[in-house]
C-alpha cells in the first residue's frame, strides 16, 4: 500500500483521536500557541505599523528591520531564544518559550508590513481633505486610514498566522506538544505514516487559517473596489465601518 | 494693492451673518527656507488680500503659482513661514485648529469623499464631528443632497465608487455645506469634469451663493471660470505674487500688466462681453407698427427714421418681422405678407456675446430684444455693442487709473 493510504489509515483510526496525543489534543496544542503567538505579534507590530504609517515617519527603517527578521531561520530564531529563556526560567525554557518567542518574532514582519503599506497606500488626498474638515489626527487614523487599509492588515495577520502554525511545528523538538510531535515522533521511530500524517495535519491548519482570513479581508474591503452597479445594490450590504468621531 | 470695489451683487445687501471677510496681511510661505536664504522666491510672497464678505473670489493663475498654497494656509493646512490671516479679524493662527477647520467647508478637486462611507454619512462628517444629534445629521445630509441637485431616496445609501464624476463633486459641494460654515475654500471643484458638466455645476453653484452668500474662495486656473464666478478675481503670477485683484469686468476691459493681459487672452474683448446682457445696454428704437394699422402713416414715420426697416407687431406687441421701407404700400393696411426679414430676438437676459454671434449670423443685422411677455422692448445693433464696449473699457481704466495712482 502506497503512503497515501497508510497516511489515510492512520488518520482514520480511531485510537489516534483520543488520549493526550490523539490528534484533537494535539491540533489544540498547536492552535492555543499559535493564537497566543499571533496576539503578541499583533499587539507589537499594528501599533508600530498604524504609527509609522499615519505619520509617514522612519516607515523605511521599520520596514528593513522586519524584513531582516524575516531572513532569519526559524530553527535559528529558537536556537538563539533557548539561551535566554533558560536564563529567565529553566523549567520554561525548554518547553514552550523559545518557540513561542521565534514565533512571535516571524509573527511580526508581516503584520507590521502590511499595517505600514496599507495606510501609507490610503489617498492623500483623502486623509488631507479630512484633515481640512476638522477630523483630529486620532479620527483620522480611526475613521479613514484604519477602515481602508483594514483589508491588507488582515491580509498581513492572516500571512502572519501561517507562518506562525508552521514555526510551532519546530517546537516539539524541543519537547513542546503540538503536531510537531508526530513529525518528530515519525522520524525517530521510523513511522511514516505518523510523520505524514502530521504534515498533513499542519498544512490544513495553515490552509484553513490562510482562508478564514482571506475571508476576514474580503469582508472589510472597502467599497472602493465595489463595481456592482448601483441598481443591482441591496440596501443590506454589510455596513461601512466604524462611524468617525 | 489696489482695493477693489467689486460689483455689488442682488443680494450684497442681505450677505447674512453666516459670511465672514477673510484677510491676508503680507502671508509669505517658504516651502525650503535653504533655497529662500539663497535667493530663491517662495511659493507665496507677501500676499496681501482682503475678501469681502459673501463674495466670491477666484484665485486664478498658472500651474505652481501658488493658489492651493494660498488656500491651504487659511485652513492652516499650511502654516505661513511669515503674516498672518483673518478670518473676521481673528487671527486664524490663534484659533484652535480642528474647532478653525469644522467652520470652514472645503472642498477639493479629488472630492477626497471616504469611499468606505455611504454618501449619506460622507456629508453628515461635520456635523457628527460637532456631537449632533442622529436624526438632526441626517435630516441635514439629506436636504442638502437636495440642494445640490441629488434625490436623497436615490443617492443618499450609495457609495461614492456608484457615483459619477459630477455627482461626486455634488456631494462634496454638499459636505462642505453641512454644518453652514460661513467660509468656503474650494480647490478647483470642477476642474475634473466635462466641459458639459463644469457649466451646469457653474451654474448651480452661483445660484446657490446667491441664497447662501458665503465667502468663497475658489481656485482654478481656467480664466472663463474665473471671469464666470468670481464677485473679484486675483490673478497670481508664479511666486504667489497677485498681478492684479479687481472685478473680472475691470480685469478684462483694464489688464493691470503684459502678464495679466497674456494670461486673459487676446480674446479678452469678447470675454467681456459676456459679462455684459442685453439688459446694461441702452437700446434703440426702429419704427413699428401693429399688423392692421394703416400703412400710410407708417410709411411716413419708416421714412423719417434712419433704419429702412419696419417692424411689424402683432396685437400683443409681438415681433412678427421686417417690411423693407420700399415695400410699404401708401395706403391701406399692413398686414403678415408685407413682412421680407425676420432677426434673432433677445432675451433681456441673453449676454453680448451671444446677442452679437447670434447678429453675426441673421438676415437684418438687428436684434429685437423683447420681455418675458415676447413684447417688443427695443433694438440693439453691432455698432451699439461696440459702442458699448469702447465705452466701458475707457471707463475701467480711469478706475483703474485712479485706483493705482
Ligand atoms: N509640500 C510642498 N513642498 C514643497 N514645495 C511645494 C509643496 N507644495 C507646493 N510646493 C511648491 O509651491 C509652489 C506652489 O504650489 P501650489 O500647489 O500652491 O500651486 P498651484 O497654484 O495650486 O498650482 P496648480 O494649479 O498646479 O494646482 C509650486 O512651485 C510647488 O512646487
Ligand atoms: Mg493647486
Amino acid at each position: 500500500m502506497g503512503i497515501i493510504g497508510d497516511v489515510i489509515a492512520w488518520l482514520t483510526d480511531p485510537a489516534h483521536w483520543t488520549g493526550p496525543s490523539g490528534i484533537p489534543t494535539r491540533v489544540a496544542e498547536h492552535l492555543a500557541i499559535s493564537l497566543a503567538a499571533l496576539v503578541i505579534a499583533s499587539l507589537i507590530a499594528l501599533p508600530i505599523g498604524l504609527y509609522v504609517g499615519h505619520t509617514r515617519r522612519g516607515g523605511q527603517s521599520a520596514v528593513n528591520v522586519a524584513n531582516l527578521a524575516r531572513a532569519i531561520p526559524s530553527l535559528a530564531l529558537i536556537g538563539i531564544a533557548v539561551p535566554i529563556t533558560v536564563l529567565v526560567d529553566p523549567q520554561v525554557g525548554f518547553k514552550v518559550l523559545p518557540t513561542l518567542i521565534a514565533m512571535i518574532v516571524l509573527g511580526i514582519p508581516p503584520i507590521l508590513i502590511n499595517t505600514y503599506t496599507g495606510i501609507t497606500e490610503v489617498d492623500r488626498d483623502l486623509t488631507e481633505a479630512a484633515n481640512g474638515m476638522g477630523l483630529t489626527s486620532r479620527q483620522v487614523l480611526t475613521g479613514v486610514e484604519l477602515p481602508l487599509a483594514a483589508s491588507v492588515i488582515m491580509a498581513g495577520i492572516g500571512s502572519a498566522a501561517v507562518q506562525i502554525i508552521a514555526t510551532a511545528t519546530l517546537g516539539a523538538i524541543f519537547g513542546f506538544g503540538g503536531l510537531g510531535s508526530y513529525l518528530v515522533q515519525g522520524i525517530a521511530q521510523n513511522d511514516d505514516a505518523m510523520l505524514f500524517s502530521g504534515v498533513v495535519l499542519v498544512a490544513a491548519l495553515a490552509v484553513g487559517a490562510e482562508a478564514a482570513f482571506g475571508f476576514l479581508g474580503r469582508a472589510l474591503r472597502p467599497h472602493e473596489v465595489d463595481t456592482a452597479t448601483p441598481a443591482l445594490l441591496e440596501p443590506s450590504q454589510p455596513e461601512g465601518t466604524p462611524a468617525v468621531g | 494693492m489696489p482695493d477693489p470695489t467689486p460689483t455689488p451683487a442682488a443680494n450684497a445687501s442681505s450677505s447674512t451673518p453666516h459670511a465672514a471677510t477673510v484677510e491676508f496681511d503680507h502671508v509669505t510661505k517658504t516651502y525650503d527656507p535653504r533655497a529662500a536664504k539663497a535667493g530663491a522666491p517662495g511659493a507665496v510672497n507677501d500676499l496681501s488680500l482682503s475678501i469681502p464678505a459673501g463674495r466670491i473670489c477666484v484665485l486664478v493663475g498658472p500651474s505652481g503659482c501658488g493658489k492651493t498654497t494660498s488656500l491651504k494656509m487659511v485652513n492652516r493646512l499650511i502654516e505661513p513661514t511669515k503674516g498672518r490671516i483673518l478670518l473676521d479679524g481673528v487671527d486664524v493662527a490663534t484659533r484652535d485648529v480642528t474647532e478653525l477647520r469644522r467652520g470652514i467647508g472645503y472642498v477639493i478637486q479629488q472630492t477626497g469623499l471616504f469611499p468606505h462611507q455611504t454618501i449619506e454619512d460622507n456629508v453628515a462628517t461635520v456635523p457628527r464631528l460637532l456631537g449632533w444629534p442622529k436624526a438632526r445629521q441626517k435630516e441635514r445630509a439629506q436636504e442638502l443632497l437636495g440642494v445640490v441637485g441629488l434625490d436623497p431616496s436615490r443617492y443618499a445609501r450609495r457609495y461614492p465608487a456608484q457615483l459619477s464624476g459630477g455627482e461626486r463633486q455634488r456631494v462634496g459641494v454638499a459636505r462642505a455645506l453641512a454644518a453652514d460654515p460661513p467660509v468656503m475654500l474650494m480647490d478647483e471643484p470642477f476642474g475634473a469634469v466635462d466641459p458639459i458638466v463644469r457649466e451646469r455645476l457653474q451654474n448651480e453653484f452661483l445660484r446657490l451663493q446667491e441664497q447662501l452668500a458665503k465667502t468663497i474662495l475658489f481656485v482654478t486656473h481656467d480664466i472663463d471660470e474665473a471671469i464666470k464666478l468670481g464677485d473679484v478675481v486675483a490673478v497670481f503670477r508664479d511666486g504667489g505674487i497677485v498681478e492684479q485683484f479687481a472685478p473680472p469686468a475691470e480685469i478684462l476691459a483694464a489688464p493691470a500688466s503684459e502678464f495679466v493681459a497674456r494670461f486673459v487672452g487676446a480674446d479678452r474683448g469678447l470675454k467681456r462681453l459676456s459679462l455684459t446682457r442685453v439688459n446694461d445696454v441702452e437700446l434703440g428704437h426702429a419704427p413699428t407698427a401693429r399688423a392692421g394699422d394703416g400703412a400710410a402713416d407708417a410709411r411716413e414715420r419708416t421714412r423719417r427714421n434712419e433704419l429702412p426697416y419696419l417692424l411689424l407687431l402683432d396685437a400683443e406687441d409681438r415681433p412678427i418681422g421686417w417690411v423693407d421701407e420700399a415695400r410699404l404700400p401708401a395706403e391701406g393696411q399692413l398686414g403678415d405678407r408685407l413682412v421680407s426679414a425676420t432677426s434673432p430676438l433677445l432675451d433681456r437676459r441673453t449676454t453680448l456675446k451671444d446677442a452679437l454671434s447670434m447678429l453675426l449670423d441673421a438676415d437684418v443685422q438687428i436684434g429685437v430684444v423683447v420681455d418675458r411677455r415676447g413684447a417688443y422692448r427695443g433694438i440693439i445693433t453691432v455698432e451699439q455693442i461696440a459702442g458699448f464696449t469702447r465705452e466701458t473699457a475707457r471707463e475701467a481704466q480711469v478706475r483703474a487709473d485712479a485706483a493705482t495712482g
